[in-house]
């Protein structure tokens, strides 16, 4: 299936973000956490959202979850706007988020069990979604008796067990080991394709996002703002293969140029502090580090 | 240029379109390093259409049930039960040989009972109506107190804890009050409720209830804040909330409340039966002074002791079974 016909099929699930702005605190002590920010989801489609750490990339994915109300600006989920968290949004978290208390079945039944559906239909739905992370046999156990990969697939699961109409995902597999990692992006891509969800995804591997994404944002240092917007032309289904192909090599490289001006801006002061100006940067005035 | 070395790495084919979950299954469990912590067996994990495990009938048999019990018996559980034993037996010996050679060089065992005359007390009195229905009346106070002081001290723990409102109006009476030793309460008790019953279940209230409270509110306060939006994200209400993520999050620090909270208790009731009481444990053991019965002080005081150990006992078995997830939680039990 392509990602046109994605689109055209998964109706619903459009993030609209319209000119953002998140500002921390007041007077002396403000800080422009996100600044004029628009960027959009079209329904189907996953969209990346990469930027050094602390650039607000984290905050804007609350904003669309609901947890964070903006300064500036209002986010829509289909041209409704967004005031408070809600099961028509699905969110994995960084953190592994399963609650301890519960088995691995109950968690992922817990979305259904708010919404009042009842125990049949949540057995069954829980079991099916289990199976599609390959996870059936556990649904018995406990969360703390499972790998960091394993908690993480029960996370999207759970998060999709209510039928949203997007995934938000905050640096999902950021605690995961490199292998690891490397299927559970396989194991997304696949679920992706299934449900032809709307995801937004929030990572600060280059490689990940390149995988996964139909489409890229690049955040600048704080304050937050879009650098680029970077469409991914490789073809659907991704394979692992694609990753040594010159075309993902190129992407890879363009993005890392573009990433790695912006960690040193955020670094800067730092490095200027320490009078680390020798390693091929001018520290201007205002202790950005231009490049070479 | 680690992420790209990473990328070559990369060679597990996974099918496209369709998911197939034999393929991912297999994939995850030979390519990837991850195992579940607690023991998993293997044979498990083969891909499993959804509910084909077979119903497993249990059939009770003096075997089975022998067998059960057996695995039970571990040899750390033995050597922990022979420690606790050894512990035991050492204070019994002290008391022996301390009554038994009237030991004296600043304390002075010239007056206590012998193990042997407790027993003896134990039982002619210790199995009379008068002694039974004394540990009945302290038992009942107790528990009276004691629940009365969750059903009031766990919803305003858990309110306390989540909503800084409520925080800032019940805090400053909780601090002013809770520096206030339960004793300290027993002529205020005597006072200010219309019989004396009801003073000494006040009494017991009061020591259960602040550490029941503070630990409450510890165990909101120590949760993860990510299950919390994670509930939220999932559609949970304000109340659904409470009833599914905040309690059952603090119900281990709850249940820490509870132990500490039935200790305090114990020690609040003795001390009001003996100030007030016409009954109970305390008073048994204070009128027993009164009448220079010294065996009888011991017995007191021992039913004091096991009845506090029983308490705490069955509020850790409670605690078990309520919450059979602390078995597999980093720094756990085991």
């Amino acid at each position: 299936m392509s990602v046109a016909e994605a689109h055209a099929e998964a109706a619903r699930g459009f993030i609209d973000v319209r000119n953002i702005g998140v500002t921390f605190g007041r007077d002396e002590n403000e800080v422009v956490a996100v600044k004029e920010v628009s960027i959009n989801v079209q329904p189907g489609e996953f969209v990346s959202l990469i930027g050094p750490s602390g650039c607000g990339k984290s905050t804007l994915l609350s904003i669309v979850a609901g947890f964070v109300k903006p300064t500036k600006g209002a986010a829509l989920l289909d041209g409704k706007k967004i005031t408070k968290p809600g099961s028509d949004r699905g969110v994995v978290f960084q953190q592994y988020s399963l609650f301890p208390w519960l088995s691995v079945r109950k968690n992922v039944e817990f979305g259904l069990k708010m919404a009042g559906v009842d125990q049949n239909k949540r057995l069954t739905t829980a079991r099916s979604l289990l199976d599609l992370a390959g996870l059936l046999s556990f649904e018995n156990h406990y969360p703390d008796q499972l790998s960091g990969g394993m908690k993480q697939r029960i996370g999207i699961v759970r998060a999709l067990a209510t039928s949203p109409q997007v995934l938000l995902m905050d640096e999902p597999f950021g605690a995961l080991d490199t292998q690891t990692r490397v299927v559970m992006q396989e194991i997304l891509t696949n679920i992706w394709q299934q449900f032809r969800i709307s995801v937004l995804f929030i990572t600060h591997d280059i490689e990940e996002s390149i995988f996964l994404s139909d489409r890229i944002y690049v955040m600048t240092a704080r304050p937050g703002r879009i650098k680029a917007e970077i469409k991914v032309p490789l073809p659907r289904p991704r394979t692992p293969e694609m990753t040594d192909t010159p075309e993902f090599m190129n992407l890879v490289q363009e993005l890392k140029g573009l990433i790695r001006e912006e960690s040193l801006a955020a670094m800067a002061p730092e490095i200027k502090d320490r009078g680390l100006s020798g390693f091929g940067m001018k520290v201007g005035p205002k202790g950005v580090g231009e490049l070479y | 240029m680690s992420n790209m070395a990473r990328a070559k790495v990369v060679a597990i084919p996974i099918p496209t379109g369709q998911i197939d979950p034999e393929r991912i299954l297999e994939s995850t469990m030979t390519s990837t390093p991850e195992k579940p912590q607690a023991p998993v067996t293997e044979g498990q994990a083969a891909p499993a259409p959804v509910a084909a495990e077979p119903e497993v009938v249990p059939t009770l048999s003096f075997r089975t049930v022998a067998r059960s019990l057996f695995k039970h018996i571990t040899r750390d559980r033995i050597i922990s039960f022979l420690l606790g034993c050894i512990s035991i037996s050492a204070l019994f010996l002290v008391w022996y040989l301390g009554t038994k050679y009237r030991f004296e060089f600043y304390i002075r065992f010239k007056n206590v009972p012998t193990p042997a005359e407790v027993f003896n007390q134990l039982t002619q009195v210790g199995l009379s109506n008068k002694y039974l229905v004394n540990i009945a009346i302290s038992v009942k106070r107790i528990l009276t107190g004691f629940f009365i002081a969750i059903a009031i001290a766990v919803p305003l723990g858990l309110l306390i804890g989540k909503y800084e409102r409520v925080r800032d109006l019940f805090m400053p009476c909780v601090e002013i009050l809770r520096p206030i030793p339960a004793i300290a309460w027993v002529p205020m008790s005597i006072m200010l409720w219309p019989n004396n019953e009801a003073a000494i279940v006040f009494i017991t209230f009061i020591g259960a209830f602040f550490p029941i409270l503070l630990n409450t509110i510890h165990g909101v306060h120590s949760l993860d804040g990510v299950l919390v939006r994670a509930g939220r994200c999932l559609g949970a209400n304000e109340a659904q909330l409470f009833w599914n993520v905040i309690l059952p999050g603090s119900l281990p620090h709850i249940f820490t409340g509870l132990a500490v909270g039935m200790g305090v208790a114990w020690v609040s009731l003795i001390a009001a039966e003996m100030i007030s009481g016409q009954f109970g444990v305390g008073y048994f053991t204070w009128e027993a002074y009164s009448l220079v019965d010294y065996p009888a002080i011991m017995l007191g005081m021992i039913t004091i002791g096991v009845l506090g150990l029983a308490c705490s006992g069955v509020i850790r078995m409670v605690g078990v079974l309520l919450m059979p997830w602390l078995a597999y939680a980093p720094g756990g039990r085991r």
